[in-house]
């Protein structure tokens, strides 16, 4: 492979990656479900909780104003990781499906009324499909969805034609986690904005496998969870233009969120604490912002590049065995492949894998919408990341090759 | 035959098996082997949806003992169904209460019950039990 990178020098700070599975090197391809944390991610959550811990915001005492300032220099990381124009733009939530049901229900109770509809894809997760029905139910709102062609990608002249007087908001995967198809997010954005429709982009995929910046996306809200980054499990992030979240309801109460409290009337933090009620993730956040500091180190184009190296390369070889089946061959593709072999089930394939020591996911993937529209129960799904190298595709592809002579 | 009989049969016959890949090339040869389901009990009332495969289990009452069949679209989980069929079907609704599945885990294959593989056979042990019990209760 052609990088830059020092692939052997990276896995070394991933300590998981030297570990085995029932006598056999671990070879981990199911990062598209959640990466693996270096070094550095852990000791900063370490960090926090030997020297630092205190609840933010509340004290004037010593450690609470460190901890408060940890966590305020967290989200201006967050803030210039994706190029925000303002730090009380970056709402820190559980992860990516908090941060859409935050949508649904705080811009869903505002602006939506009963025949008015919210536009998804063919090919989005159930985070970016329940909230939306759950408003249904509530308001009757109407959900259309954008078909994609046999390449696994958006029909764009469907998605113009879905657009109607009636549409409230466009909410889109920036990356399928079944597909790997990178999405036109900003000429959506665009044709959205041309009919005064915001758009919320689903970036979970994306964060971490290619250069974000919102501001020239001109997104009105992307979503991501900093599992899927190289962070801590149980933070993400909410990017809102300020112009809308200042004219969005809070999504929960609690401490933190409000200005005053009386029992008669309650008035609300400014950006971005009401979005932020209880106790945040303070330990997350630094964690989360030591992970993004982790994957800058080596540039998120260098990153990304050298996953799509893995991606050809994986894919190349991959199609050499006799009756494989690839779901979804974008010309934009990142490194997620979908596949089955014949009509091998994905789970004798899947369970066979995990014996050679191999982590891939199986089934639906939380979208078997998608998997309806393609005909199918599940796929084996390899999802790579810039630890994974060459000869770990090897040995995928070998295993692969392996097990479906077993049928 | 009794199922303890039926269960250290299989269980010898699994010995002999020194890797795993051995292990499920029979299990799968099991499950290429096991009758269909006839399609007429492929029915919404007997499926199991597990999250990674499915099972249909339908059951049939014959002279006093229940006659099992089952099938799934996995065929290393129908290995494991012809398996639980061999053992199970044909017995009293009583003795199939009784009964203590210890060969599935003397074989090595208790990761395929636990609750965390979602693919059917956990539910379709305790389905079998379900039937037992409603079978008892009719007579
Ligand atoms: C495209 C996409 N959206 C949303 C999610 C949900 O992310 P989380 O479970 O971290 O909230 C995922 C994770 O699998 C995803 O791949």
């Amino acid at each position: 492979m052609d990088t830059t990178l020092d692939i052997a020098a990276i896995r070394a700070d991933f300590p998981i990656l030297s570990r085995t599975v029932y006598d056999r090197p671990l070879v981990y391809f199911d990062n598209a479900a959640t990466s693996q944390k270096p070094r550095c991610v852990v000791e900063a959550i370490e960090k926090v909780y030997y020297s630092q811990n205190a609840n933010i915001h509340r004290g004037v005492h010593y450690l609470s104003q460190v901890a408060t300032e940890a966590h305020e220099e967290a989200r201006q990381t967050v803030q210039a990781f994706i190029n925000a124009a303002e730090s009380r733009e970056i709402i820190f939530t559980r992860g990516t499906t908090e941060a859409i049901n935050l949508i649904a229900t705080s811009f869903g109770e505002t602006f939506c009324n009963e025949g008015d509809e919210i536009l998804i894809t063919g090919m989005e997760h159930h985070a970016n499909i329940v909230p939306w029905q759950l408003l249904r139910d509530r308001k009757g709102i109407v959900l259309k969805v954008v078909p994609f062609n046999e390449r696994g990608e958006l029909d764009m002249e469907a998605f113009s034609k879905s657009i109607s007087p009636k549409t409230k908001l466009v909410s889109v995967a920036h990356i399928s986690n079944v597909l790997g198809t990178v999405n036109p997010v900003a000429k959506i954005i665009a044709e959205a904005h041309a009919h005064n429709i915001p758009v919320l982009v689903d970036g979970a995929q994306a964060v971490s496998h290619m250069p974000v910046d919102v501001q020239a996306l001109d997104a009105d809200f992307y979503v991501f969870s900093g599992h899927k980054m190289y962070g801590p499990n149980g933070i993400g992030v909410l990017y809102g233009k300020e112009k809308w979240l200042e004219q969005l309801p809070p999504y929960h109460g609690g401490g933190e969120m409000i200005a005053t409290v009386t029992y008669e009337k309650t008035t609300y933090a400014e950006l971005p604490f009401k979005f932020e009620a209880g106790t945040p993730d303070y330990v997350g956040s630094v964690a989360l912002a030591e992970a993004i500091r982790y994957m800058q180190k080596f540039g998120l184009k260098a990153i990304g590049d050298y996953e799509h190296q893995l991606l050809q390369y994986a894919t190349e070889q991959l199609m050499k065995i006799d009756g494989m089946r690839i779901f979804g061959t974008a010309v934009e593709k990142a490194s997620v492949i979908s596949f089955l072999v014949r009509d091998i089930h994905h789970f004798d394939m899947g369970t066979l894998l995990d014996k050679l020591g191999i982590a891939v996911r199986t089934g639906h993937h939380c979208a078997m919408p998608l998997m309806h529209t393609l005909g199918i129960e599940g796929t084996i799904r390899a999802s790579f990341a810039f630890y994974n190298t060459k000869e770990e595709i090897d040995a995928l592809v070998a295993a692969v090759d392996r097990v479906q002579k077993m049928f | 035959m009794t199922i303890n009989e039926a269960q250290d049969q299989v269980i010898e016959e699994f010995s002999e098996f020194s890797d795993w890949m051995d292990k499920y090339a029979y299990l799968i040869d099991l499950g290429n082997s096991l009758d269909p389901i006839d399609e007429k009990a492929k029915i919404p009332q007997n499926l199991i949806e597990g999250c990674q495969s499915r099972v249909w289990l339908d059951a049939e009452e014959q002279g006093g003992k229940i006659v099992f069949t089952a099938e799934s679209d996995a065929v290393i989980v129908k290995g494991i169904i012809s398996l639980l069929i061999r053992v199970m079907s044909g017995h009293t609704p009583d003795e199939i209460l009784e009964a203590d599945l210890y060969f599935i885990d003397q074989i090595g294959l208790k990761e395929h019950l636990s609750p965390t593989r979602a693919n059917g056979l956990l539910s379709m042990v305790k389905q079998i039990k379900l039937y037992a019990l409603a079978f008892k209760a009719k007579s």
